[in-house]
């Protein structure tokens, strides 16, 4: 979470995960530790005028208490990064925007040192960003709790915050059968996009016959426009291997597989200092927490096939073979790597567990509405004011999410749509938009609930080049391995050039939707079969788009 | 030996346990059209031609690499079914450069059959003329990519009959190739034997040998499964 | 379409209900491999001269300019310089009935085979004229240019239904003469003829 209670002691947490490096956190993070280490002496003396600079000599040789700055994960508002949180005896103040230059004049607001009040530091008031508005106050953090308060490259931090209390817990305290219940109970469904219900899965896995299990997380995030599982692995990477930790116990598997994409090298790199820390602390390996129960878990990196997100191309992939589907049954919960029942959820399902297991599989169960329970982590990003994550509770209407938290179009114009899912997934209108967000509620306007990625689409954009934008992107990430996606995939968007530039025939829509439904009905996996979604809930909605662009001659 | 009855097109009919829907179908004296399945191989599901639909089922299932179970109705030939199988060959046509009339495969190609299956009178799908090669580097057989149609028979047979595994698929989508040892000239593939087996199960003209020219291949797709049934039942040892 | 309406009045004597059927037939890029295939229809050919009046054709008739209130037209060959596109639009204008008429006006077949030639930023028309008139020239290299006399290459080498719409496809290369009767002969009594099965449809 962002706003933290009132502390004594002041501390600041600057974002370093990879939204705000992109926009400058790694200078901002030395500066402010630079700051904070010499007492607040701007090093430059930027920041300040010459009186400012005179007090803050005044103060060094006053050997102020070391200031702790702290690097954390995502704190959310990710389009005013780079993202400083500062915590203090009045709560919790946020900066977007500042500059390296700025981080002495923040040190010294801190520690009191600086001349001119907060609201009149021509360095800082014009970056400060409001934690009441709705876009922070209006999230729910469970997935989310330690992302933006731990250091995720520290594990005690981690341990600090309650990370493996409840592996530690389910280990000399429950039975495999009584974690499944209680995951069964939270009526958790998959976060990868599936919705799946967890707990059947987890069974579907422990009641094989005996043998060896596998435990896969699928870290494939791969969407345009989603970056949630990013942000659980950079901001707090302890929470998903002890929700994975527990799975393994609860399916009875020794062994895991953490696919993570090859663009996330961030992700990758903390999350193999995580593991190593904690094979360290005896939390993975061997006999952890001191019982039998063992695990090894290892960092798979993918090449940068989208198609790797799909399970079973994901399991070919970890097996080293080409990365493609198969047909199903049998599923991987049944047959996975090697042949073994496989459980494989998604970063998010994973680390959902833990808090389902401290606070009970009914506490969980009673947040979100019917058939979607709990919180669900969106990104948003697109045509709107507040560019971010935010985690809430399912079964809140789009029109909160985009329109409240979001802020909508940041040049105040209407909301047209939001692209939900990603190019599997669909255009909501925005006179839809008081549609709950839950699974059977998108899926019922043609979209789906997808990863959590949620781009909104202004008025100045054409939907027939939504879905082009989206086809080409199925185009270039089909597999190639069934004839409709590989070849059917290129035909749709050969047509949707047609419409977008403005030379269609009325034979060419009969042909889009024909094809659509071929492509839909006949692909061999979900990203083929998912691929004419785009195209079809932009027909669905925005129909005259189309016949607007049909050429004279039709 | 435990059986299971099920119902296609109305007719029912009885297969051993673990068949697939495709040899049920073909036992109940019915055909769907197939390209990437072979009889010896194992099935992939990839061509989508013998897509069935499951009564009470939303999602169709390939005959070829599902299994027959009790009590299932299976419809193999509906108006809905019809239409998808006609587009994808057309897609298949659109995506390769096919021209039957000079190709060597002319009157014995598996394509050139399930357009005729299908009704394919035409393409409604424009051609896309990709770009592709031919390898001859090969002392006695060519590679065609042109008329190559990504069933993976090939890489199949040499898998898992000939032991050698010489093909696989490069690439992704529609620059998908079907490329020799590690994507080399077939001819300075060591581990080619030389024997054969994928140009016999070649459906197209994509594999073929180097004496035949314009409609003279002869293709014995029913080689990988009579080698595949004599090794199992043991049929040369004596 | 209904090819019962091809019939533009119906007579009272059965025996001589039917008004001569006006065929013709074209011959765009293509080898006119199907016009021999055509040709080769033997005996059939003196039936066919009883039954229609082949009003446009490059094998048998002198006529320059396609005629109006055309019931049926053979059209082989793909459509590949301005004037296969004139003409292909003209007769879709005056007929009633369009044949696609072998694989090259089906599919493009072998004078596709240019549309191989084509690079971003470069069709395969200048290509191939190019390599032909200029790279391979022995002497006066030059590009074919006369507006009006020479017609200009199309970028790319199109199948006839993507240039006009078509009612009927005989596949072949050539089609055999036994396929054109098959597919000819129900029209001759205002029928369809049924195109199924590789005796009609197997291409090449």
């Amino acid at each position: 979470m962002v706003a933290l209670p009132p502390c004594e002691r002041p501390r600041l947490r600057c974002c370093a995960a990879s939204g705000c490096r992109s926009a400058g956190a790694r200078p901002l993070l030395a500066a402010l530790r630079a700051a904070a280490a010499a007492g607040g002496t701007a090093p430059d003396g930027i920041a300040a005028g010459d009186q400012a600079a005179d007090d803050i000599s005044a103060g060094a040789s006053a050997a102020p208490e070391p200031l702790e700055v702290r690097s954390v994960g995502c704190l959310r508002l990710c389009g005013e990064g780079p993202l400083v949180a500062w915590d203090g005896p009045e709560g919790t103040r946020l900066f977007g925007g500042l500059a390296p230059a700025a981080a002495a004049a923040l040190v010294d607001q801190v520690r009191g040192l600086a001349s001119l009040p907060l609201a009149a530091d021509p360095a800082l008031v014009s970056h400060q960003l409001d934690l009441e508005q709705p876009f922070f106050r209006l999230q729910r953090p469970l997935v989310l709790e330690g992302c933006g308060i731990v250091d995720p490259e520290r594990i005690e931090a981690a341990l600090a915050h309650g990370s493996y209390a409840q592996l530690r817990r389910v280990l000399h305290e429950l039975s495999p059968e009584a974690v499944r219940e209680q995951v069964r109970r939270s009526g958790l469904r998959g976060r990868g996009g599936g919705g799946y219900p967890t707990g059947l899965k987890w069974d579907t896995v422990a009641l094989q016959p005996p043998g060896r299990r596998y435990v896969v997380c699928n870290a494939d995030e791969g969407d345009p426009g989603a970056f949630m599982d990013r942000s659980v692995l950079e901001g707090d990477p302890h929470r998903l291997l002890e929700g994975m930790a527990i799975a393994a116990y609860a399916v009875g598997a020794d062994h895991g597989y953490l696919y993570v994409r090859a663009e996330y090298p961030l992700a990758i790199e903390r999350l193999r200092l995580a593991l190593q820390q904690a094979r360290q602390q005896g939390l993975l390996g061997p006999s952890i927490a001191g019982t039998a129960f063992a695990l090894e878990l290892e960092v798979r990196v993918g090449a940068g096939a989208y198609v790797c997100g799909e399970e079973t191309a994901l399991l070919h992939s970890i097996q080293g073979q080409r990365g493609i589907p198969r047909t199903r049954p049998p599923y991987p919960a049944q047959a996975g790597l090697w042949g073994a029942p496989t459980l494989i959820n998604n970063v998010e399902t994973f680390a959902a567990v833990p808090v389902i297991l401290r606070q009970g599989g009914d506490w969980y169960a009673a947040i979100g509405s019917e058939g979607s329970r709990g919180t669900k982590v969106f990104s948003l990003s697109g045509a709107i004011r507040h560019t971010g994550l935010v985690e809430v509770p399912m079964g809140i209407s789009l029109r909160t999410v985009v329109e409240t938290m979001g802020g909508g179009d940041p040049d105040g114009g209407a909301v047209k749509a939001v692209q939900t899912g990603g190019p599997s997934g669909g255009c909501i209108p925005a006179d839809l938009l008081d549609t709950p967000v839950d699974f059977e509620s998108l899926l019922s306007l043609g979209s789906m609930m997808g990863s959590g990625g949620m781009v909104v689409i202004g008025q100045g954009t054409a939907m027939p080049e939504v879905a082009r934008h989206f086809m080409a992107f199925s185009v270039n990430e089909s597999c190639g391995k069934c004839v409709p996606c590989r070849a059917g995939t290129v035909q749709l968007l050969a047509l949707l050039d047609r419409f977008v530039e403005q030379r269609a025939t009325a034979a060419d829509l009969e042909a889009l939707e024909a094809l659509c439904a071929m492509v839909k009905a006949t692909s061999l996996c979900g990203l083929g079969q998912a691929a004419p979604n785009p195209v079809l809930s932009t027909l669905r909605h925005f129909r005259q788009e189309y016949t607007a662009a049909l050429g004279p001659g039709s | 030996m435990s059986v299971v009855t099920l119902q296609v097109d109305g007719r029912d009919v009885a297969v051993p346990a673990g068949s697939t829907l495709l040899q049920a179908i073909r036992a109940a004296g019915l055909s769907v059209p197939t390209l990437c399945d072979l009889e010896g191989l194992e099935p992939v599901g990839a061509c989508r031609l013998c897509l069935v639909e499951l009564e009470g089922s939303q999602r169709l299932l390939p005959a070829c690499a599902s299994e027959a179970s009790e009590g299932q109705v299976i419809r193999t030939d509906t108006a809905q079914l019809q239409g998808y199988r006609r587009m994808a060959v057309e897609l298949f046509f659109a995506e390769g450069n096919h021209v039957c009339a000079f190709c060597v495969a002319n009157g014995t190609c598996e394509l050139q059959d399930v357009a005729v299956a299908v009704g394919m009178d035409h393409s409604r799908f424009p051609y896309q003329y990709p770009q592709r090669s031919v390898d001859a580097s090969h002392p006695r057989f060519s590679l065609d990519h042109n008329r190559c149609i990504l069933c993976t028979r090939c890489v199949r047979v040499c898998d898992q009959i000939e032991g050698a595994h010489v093909w696989d698929v490069a690439e992704r989508g529609s620059d998908c190739r079907i490329v020799a040892g590690l994507d080399q000239p077939w001819g300075e593939v060591d581990a080619c034997t030389s024997c054969g087996k994928c140009v016999d199960v070649c459906p197209t003209g994509a594999l073929f040998a180097k004496e035949d020219t314009t409609a003279e291949k002869h293709p014995h797709p029913e080689r990988a499964g009579q080698l595949r049934r004599a090794r199992e039942q043991r049929q040369w040892i004596s | 379409m209904d090819l019962m309406t091809i019939s533009a009045t119906p007579a009272q004597d059965p025996a001589q209900a039917r008004p001569r059927l006006r065929l013709a037939t074209v011959w765009l890029a293509g080898c006119s491999g199907c016009h021999m295939s055509f040709l080769d229809l033997d005996e059939f050919l003196f039936e066919l001269a009883e039954a229609v009046d082949i009003v446009y054709s490059p094998v048998a008739s002198d006529t320059k300019i396609y005629p109006e209130q055309v019931d049926v037209c053979l059209v082989e060959g793909a459509v590949a310089n301005v004037d296969n596109l004139e003409l292909a639009l003209t007769l879709r204008q005056r007929t009633a009935l369009v044949i696609s008429f072998g694989d090259c006006a089906i599919s493009a077949n072998v004078p596709g085979l240019r549309n191989l030639c084509s690079a971003p930023g470069r069709d395969s028309a200048r290509t191939v004229l190019e390599r032909g008139y200029l790279e391979l020239a022995d002497a006066s290299a030059q590009l074919p240019f006369a507006p009006g006399i020479v017609p200009e290459l199309l970028p790319k080498v199109l199948p006839l239904h993507e240039v006009i719409p078509v009612d009927l496809y005989l596949p072949g290369c050539p089609p055999s003469a036994e396929r054109i009767r098959a597919a000819i002969a129900p029209l001759l009594v205002g029928q369809r003829p049924r195109m199924e099965g590789a005796s009609m449809l197997r291409f090449g």
